[in-house]
C-alpha cells in the first residue's frame, strides 16, 4: 500500500507542478512579465513536452530506442493543418477545430506507428532505432513532395514527385486555398493554436501515460524492458503490449504535431529532421528514462536555454553543450541524488537498499 | 510426504509409461506428457527420445551431470525452443507452435537458473505482473481509471500479498525486486511463477546458492505448494538432498537421454545412474 501511495505521490505532484507552472505563467503573461520571445516560445514548449513525455513512453517504459519520433510529429501537424484549414467552414470554433486537428493529428500519426511497428516490433535488437530513423527522413521527403488543396469540391491531393507539378495542377478550383505547397510547406495556416491548448494537451498527455504506467498494461511494458524472456514467460504477449506503447506514443506525438503546427502560419517539413528527434531525445534522457517529471523540466529548460544563451552569440551551441554536460555530472551525482531524494520521493519504493 | 510410501517398487518398466506417477494422480490424465520428444541444434542432438508422465499433483525430479540437457527440456517444454521430433501434451492437449506466452496461459509456469526477475520494479510488481492474464480489464479502463479497474487492482494487491505470504515475504513487497537478498529473489521467482495460476511448475534449480537450512526450508515450502494449489511440479536440482527428499518420482538424464526413471531408492542404487555421475568401477 505504501508503494501504491509513492508513486501516486510522484503523479499527483506532476499535475500539480504543471497546473502551477500554467498559472504563474497565465499570470505573468496577464501583467506583461513575459518577453515578446518568450510569449512566442509558450505554444512550442507545450508541443516538445508533449513529445518528450511521449517518447519517454518508448524509451524510458518500454526501452526501445526511437529515432523518427519527429516523424511522427510531422504527420500529425501536416494531417491537422490540413483538418483544420479544410474544416474552417464546417467548424467555425477556433479552439473546437484545434480539438479536431490534434483528434486527426493523432489518428494518423497512429497509423504510421502502426505501419512501422508492425513489422519492426517482431524483430530483437535495435532494429526499431534504424527504421524509426529511416521513417523520419522518408516521412519529411514525402511530405516535401506533397501538394494539398482544399475548394468547394473537398480536398486535392498530389504528389509532386518528378518536380513537375505546382499547386495549380491539382485540379483545385479558382476559389480553392493552397494548404500544403510541396517544399515550401503548409502556408497560410489560420494560427489556432493557443497556451490554454497546449497546457490541456499537456494534462492529457500526462494522465494517458502515467495511469498507462500504473495499469495492467503498463506494467506488462515494463517487465518487457527488464527481461523479456521472463515476461513472456509470465504469458505476456510481447508484440500486442510493444505495440501498444509504440503507437500511444506515436500517436500523442502527433497529438504534439498538430498543436505545434497550427501554431505557425507557414510550417516546412525540413522543421522535422532528425535532429528534432535527437533534440527530444535528449530532453528524455537529461530529464531521466521513464521519468515523466524529469523530462518536462527537461523539455522547458533546454528548449529556452539556446534563446537565455543568445549573448554569448557565436559561442550559443558551445555553451549550450557544456550546459548540458554539467547538467549529466550533475544529475549522476550521488550527493545531488541523495539532496533530491529528501525533497521528492522516489519512483519505487526500496530505491534505497540497492 | 505420506504419498511417496504409497509407491509400487521395482517398476523401471520401458518408456512411455505411467509408473512413476504416483498412485493418487492415476485416476486423471496426466498434466504432462511427453511423447519422442527431442531437438537437435545443427548436428548435436542435445535431446533424444525423452519420454515422462507427470501426475497431476505429482512432484517430479529431473536430475543428470552438467549438460545433460535438463535445462533444454524445460525450454522445451516452456517453447522457448521447438521441438525437432516429437510431441508434448499438457492435460490432454498438444502443445504444437505454441509461443511461451500462449504456453504460461495454458498452464506451464516457470522459473529460470539464472534469475530472471523485472528488477527496477518493486516485489509486488513482479507479482502483479505474474497475475497479468487473471485481471481482464482493458487498457483504456486502465487510462481512464474506471471502476473496473479500481476493483481488479485492489483484488490484484491482495492476491499479490497473499502469494508473497507463501515465503513470508509480504513486508518485502515494495522493495525492488534488484535490490532482494538471492535466496528472496529466488523465492520471488516462485512466487511469479505462481501467480500465473499454473498447473504445472517447472523450477530451475530452486535451492542454487541456498544454505543447508534455507533449502530445508525450501523443500517444505514447495510441499507445502504442492499442497494448497494441488498442482504438479517438475523440478531440477543438484542438491540429492531435495531431490531424493520431496521427489515422487525422477528422471535421470545424461547426454540428453533418459537413463534411468523411478522413485528415489530405485535410482539411488541404479548402477547405471551411478555410473553416469561417479564414472565406471575399475
Amino acid at each position: 500500500m505504501k508503494n501504491l501511495k509513492t508513486t501516486t505521490k510522484v503523479d499527483f505532484a506532476t499535475y500539480l507542478g504543471v497546473t502551477l507552472a500554467f498559472i504563474v505563467v497565465m499570470l505573468c503573461q496577464q501583467f506583461g512579465l513575459l518577453s515578446r520571445s518568450l510569449t512566442g516560445m509558450l505554444v512550442p514548449i507545450c508541443a516538445y513536452i508533449v513529445m518528450a513525455v511521449s517518447l519517454n513512453l518508448t524509451v524510458g517504459i518500454l526501452g526501445e530506442l526511437s529515432l523518427g519520433h519527429a516523424g511522427f510529429m510531422s504527420v500529425g501537424a501536416f494531417s491537422g493543418v490540413i483538418a483544420s484549414q479544410s474544416l474552417q467552414s464546417a467548424i467555425p470554433t477556433a479552439p473546437l477545430r484545434l480539438a479536431v486537428a490534434i483528434l486527426v493529428g493523432a489518428a494518423f500519426a497512429a497509423i504510421a506507428g502502426t505501419i512501422v511497428g508492425v513489422p519492426v516490433l517482431r524483430l530483437r535488437g535495435d532494429y526499431l532505432a534504424i527504421v524509426t530513423l529511416a521513417f523520419g527522413e522518408i516521412i519529411k521527403d514525402l511530405i516535401n513532395c506533397l501538394l494539398v488543396g482544399y475548394d468547394s469540391k473537398g480536398l486535392h491531393m498530389a504528389f509532386n514527385l518528378d518536380g513537375s507539378l505546382t499547386i495549380n495542377d491539382i485540379g483545385m478550383a479558382p476559389d480553392g486555398m493552397a494548404i500544403i505547397k510541396g517544399a515550401q510547406g503548409a502556408t497560410g495556416t489560420a494560427t489556432i493554436a493557443s497556451f490554454p491548448a497546449g497546457f490541456i494537451l499537456i494534462m492529457i498527455t500526462l494522465v494517458i501515460v502515467l495511469n498507462l504506467v500504473r495499469s495492467r498494461s503498463g506494467r506488462a511494458i515494463m517487465a518487457l524492458r527488464d527481461n523479456r524472456i521472463a515476461a513472456e514467460s509470465v504469458g505476456i504477449n510481447v508484440t500486442k503490449y510493444k505495440m501498444m506503447a509504440f503507437v500511444t506514443s506515436a500517436a500523442l506525438a502527433g497529438a504534439a504535431g498538430a498543436l505545434y503546427g497550427l501554431n505557425y502560419s507557414s510550417l516546412a517539413a525540413s522543421k522535422f529532421a532528425f535532429d528534432t528527434s535527437i533534440l527530444v531525445l535528449v530532453y528524455v534522457v537529461l530529464g531521466g528514462l521513464g521519468n515523466m517529471w524529469g523530462s518536462i523540466i527537461a523539455a522547458v529548460v533546454l528548449y529556452v536555454l539556446p534563446e537565455a544563451l543568445r549573448e554569448f552569440a557565436d559561442f550559443r551551441m558551445l555553451v549550450y553543450a557544456i550546459v548540458l554536460i554539467l547538467v549529466m555530472l550533475a544529475t549522476n551525482n550521488d550527493q545531488v541524488k541523495a539532496l533530491a531524494g529528501r525533497i521528492i520521493p522516489r519512483r519505487k519504493g526500496g530505491a534505497k537498499n540497492g | 510426504m505420506a504419498e511417496k510410501k504409497q509407491f509400487e517398487k521395482g517398476k523401471m518398466v520401458p518408456v512411455p509409461s505411467v509408473s512413476i506417477i504416483p498412485e493418487r494422480d492415476l485416476d486423471k490424465t496426466p498434466i504432462l506428457e511427453c511423447n519422442h520428444l527431442g531437438i537437435d541444434f545443427g548436428g548435436l542432438t542435445a535431446v533424444n527420445e525423452f519420454n515422462i508422465t507427470v501426475g497431476r499433483t505429482e512432484i517430479a525430479g529431473l536430475i543428470g551431470p552438467n549438460g545433460a540437457g535438463k535445462t533444454t527440456v524445460f525450454n522445451l517444454l516452456t517453447k522457448v525452443y521447438h521441438p525437432t521430433r516429437g510431441t508434448i501434451l499438457l492435460d490432454g492437449l498438444d502443445t504444437h507452435g505454441k509461443t511461451p506466452a500462449q504456453i504460461n496461459r495454458m498452464g506451464i509456469a516457470r522459473t529460470f537458473q539464472n534469475i530472471r526477475l523485472f528488477n527496477n520494479l518493486s516485489v509486488e510488481d513482479n507479482v502483479k505482473i505474474g497475475l497479468h492474464n487473471q485481471e481482464k480489464y482493458s487498457m483504456f479502463s486502465g487510462i481512464l481509471r474506471l471502476p473496473k479497474y479500481w476493483r481488479q487492482e485492489k483484488a490484484a494487491h491482495e492476491r499479490a500479498l497473499e502469494l508473497l505470504s507463501i515465503f513470508d515475504m509480504q513486508d518485502l513487497a515494495d522493495h525492488q525486486a534488484g535490490s532482494l537478498p538471492y535466496g528472496a529473489q529466488r523465492r520471488l521467482e516462485i512466487v511469479r511463477a505462481l501467480a500465473t495460476n499454473p498447473s504445472l511448475l517447472l523450477l530451475d534449480e530452486p535451492a542454487a546458492g541456498m544454505n543447508p537450512s534455507e533449502t530445508a526450508e525450501l523443500m517444505e515450502n514447495i510441499v507445502k505448494i504442492r499442497d494448497t494449489f494441488q498442482i504438479a511440479i517438475m523440478l531440477i536440482e543438484h542438491d540429492m538432498s531435495l531431490v531424493m527428499g520431496i521427489c515422487e518420482g525422477i528422471c535421470v538424464l545424461n547426454f540428453g537421454q533418459i537413463i534411468a526413471k523411478g522413485t528415489a531408492e530405485e535410482i539411488q542404487s541404479n548402477p547405471t545412474v551411478i555410473e553416469a555421475y561417479l564414472g565406471k568401477q575399475q
